[in-house]
């Protein structure tokens, strides 16, 4: 057996590893298996490659490895569960910038002389530059170091110019037996503006799509690379990602009712939403005892949790609540927006980390019918996902989203930060409506001093 | 490779992607995505072969930042995502 048989035997076990493991992944009950198999498959596939044919520089491979790795092994052990989204952006960007660097590689030293594997060379390149570059505004946005949104004059024809220049140089490297390295530094600076140019315009509501579609863009990047280099476990892994993430993508742009084209071309802005139509009444407070009675003596609450509880940390609070709620007879159910927070599925997991179990939470399908016979549903943190507006206001961005129905039950409890809009930056009709009171605070405090009255009540 | 072989193993990707993804609940999104992230760190892999063979010292420069990149993609999407799979123990409620 030579070396490059068992190396190559090796990498269909990764690939195998890798399907296996992400299949199991999408199922809550095999789901930690998944990971670990796949954390294997990427064990053996790194093992396996210093035994490659002809490497050399085993000492910088060395040092980049533990530098790389160790950096963000150690990022992603510290970061907070409420920063996790943009932690998967930015390693997401990275990855993009290695299939990047190694199309740069490949393309500078000239040795490719097939125009499909040029063309691939360059696919990757543009894709992984982008998906590098717009991560890392992603990032930006998500970690609060940009706070605005960017829009040029005139952007869509911006978009257009730049794309269609990245084109013509693409082409141009690919006809062109021998590019000169102007022609390739173009070709990586163009895509990287591209990327930035993109992505700024892009508001916090749309993120998570956005996200979404570099790490599938990042995928396809690393797929054909992987092509390029004539390396199985790559195009496995790479495709893999791009297709399912693709599918992902279309996924949660569905559930906000919006097109991708619509979202990275017409993004939502502040400007659109000054008509306030459908607006009615004015927004009432409460006090957190008046919160805590309404819910001790209902029969059934509905929590909406969104990102102002991540923000706070909220979610163990909120679970001690409804479990002093359930002792004393009261029904509680958690109503889950597809889009709720900065990520699909961003509640679930904090939830699940404070311990709610799977049959108390719903998804917007299944929750939406029950709304009318609650007594109280309690929206913590959460804004554009339970505004009325996007079922009545034609002229609203959000028109057409699917959103919770919260309004319809008897009372609506908002617990919010400040008097100010969304994510989005949209007025919400339903903080004016007549069932609806306000609960201004953090998330956190507003929980416990609610939990005390409830407590003392209950005593 | 052979145009055609690659040809056939992409559709096949492809599909096995879509098929994978296509089943599964609201509730696995974020942790699904964080866990293509890491899949996609294989990137590494190429990475390494692609450092391993590079002679002049640009090909080295660029080759090791590709490794480094390749390695963060690899071992931060790891982290993350099994962290977030740690919270899905459930069923017992932590203090």
């Amino acid at each position: 057996m030579t070396p490059k048989f068992l190396i190559n035997a090796s990498y269909f076990a990764v690939a195998v590893l890798f399907i296996l493991g992400l299949k199991s992944m999408s199922s809550p009950v095999t789901a930690r298996r998944g990971i670990v198999w796949a954390g294997v498959g990427m064990v053996i596939g790194t093992m396996v490659t210093f035994g490659w044919p002809g490497m050399d520089n085993y000492g910088l491979i060395m040092i980049a490895l533990a530098i790389g790795g160790g950096s963000a092994w150690w990022s992603g052990r510290v970061v907070k569960v409420t920063n996790m989204p943009q932690m998967v952006a930015i390693y997401n960007g990275m990855g993009g910038g290695a299939a990047a660097s190694i199309a740069a590689i490949k393309l500078a030293s000239g040795e490719m002389h097939d125009p499909i594997v040029i063309t691939l060379a360059v696919l990757g390149a543009v894709m992984g530059a982008v998906s590098f570059a717009g991560s890392c505004i992603a990032f930006s946005k998500l970690q609060g170091l940009i706070n605005k949104t960017y829009r040029l004059p005139a952007q869509n024809v911006i978009n257009a110019i730049l794309n269609l220049l990245t084109f013509s140089v693409g082409i141009a490297i690919i006809t062109s037996t021998n590019p000169a390295p102007l022609l390739i530094i173009a070709l990586f600076a163009l895509s990287l503006v591209l990327g930035i140019i993109i992505t700024l315009p892009i508001g916090g509501a749309d993120m998570p799509v956005v996200i979404s579609l570099f790490n599938a863009t990042t995928g396809l990047a690393v797929g054909f690379e992987g092509f390029v280099l004539a390396n199985p476990a790559l195009i496995i892994a790479g495709i893999v990602v791009g297709s399912a993430g693709t599918l992902l993508t279309q996924l949660m742009a569905r559930a906000m009712n919006r097109s991708l084209v619509k979202i990275l071309f017409n993004p939502i802005t502040g400007e659109a939403l000054t008509s306030g139509q459908g607006i009615i009444g004015s927004m009432k407070e409460v006090t957190p005892l008046d919160a805590a009675v309404m819910m001790r003596y209902a029969r059934k609450v509905i929590i909406v949790p969104g990102y102002g509880m991540a923000v706070a940390q909220a979610q163990h609070k909120v679970w001690e609540m409804a479990k002093l709620l359930e002792e004393v007879g009261v029904e509680v159910k958690f109503a889950i927006h597809p889009v709720a927070g900065r990520m699909p599925g961003h509640m679930n997991v904090l939830l699940a980390e404070a311990g709610v179990p799977y049959d108390k939470i719903f998804d917007l399908e299944d929750i939406n019918d029950e709304f009318p016979q609650a007594d109280v549903a309690l929206v913590i943190g959460a804004n554009d996902v339970v505004n009325p507006v996007a079922r009545v206001d034609k002229s609203s961005p959000i028109y057409g989203m699917p959103i919770l129905d919260a309004d319809k039950a008897q009372n609506v409890i908002v617990i919010k930060r400040g008097k100010g809009t969304g994510y989005s930056g949209i007025e919400n009709a339903l903080f004016y409506a007549e069932n609806t009171q306000m609960l201004y605070g953090s998330a956190q405090q507003v929980m416990s001093s609610v939990i005390q009255h409830i407590k003392e009540m209950s005593s | 490779m052979e145009g055609f072989v690659a040809l056939y193993i992409f559709m096949l990707a492809a599909f096995t992607g879509y098929e994978v993804i296509s089943r599964v609940p609201v509730i696995l999104h974020t942790p699904l995505m964080s866990g293509a992230n890491f899949i996609h760190g294989a990137v590494l892999v190429g990475a390494m072969v692609a450092l391993g063979q590079a002679q002049t010292s640009l090909e080295k420069t660029i080759g090791f930042i590709a490794v480094l990149l390749g390695a963060a993609n690899a071992a931060g999407g790891y982290v993350v995502t099994e962290r977030m799979l740690a919270m899905f123990k459930s069923g017992k409620n932590r203090p």
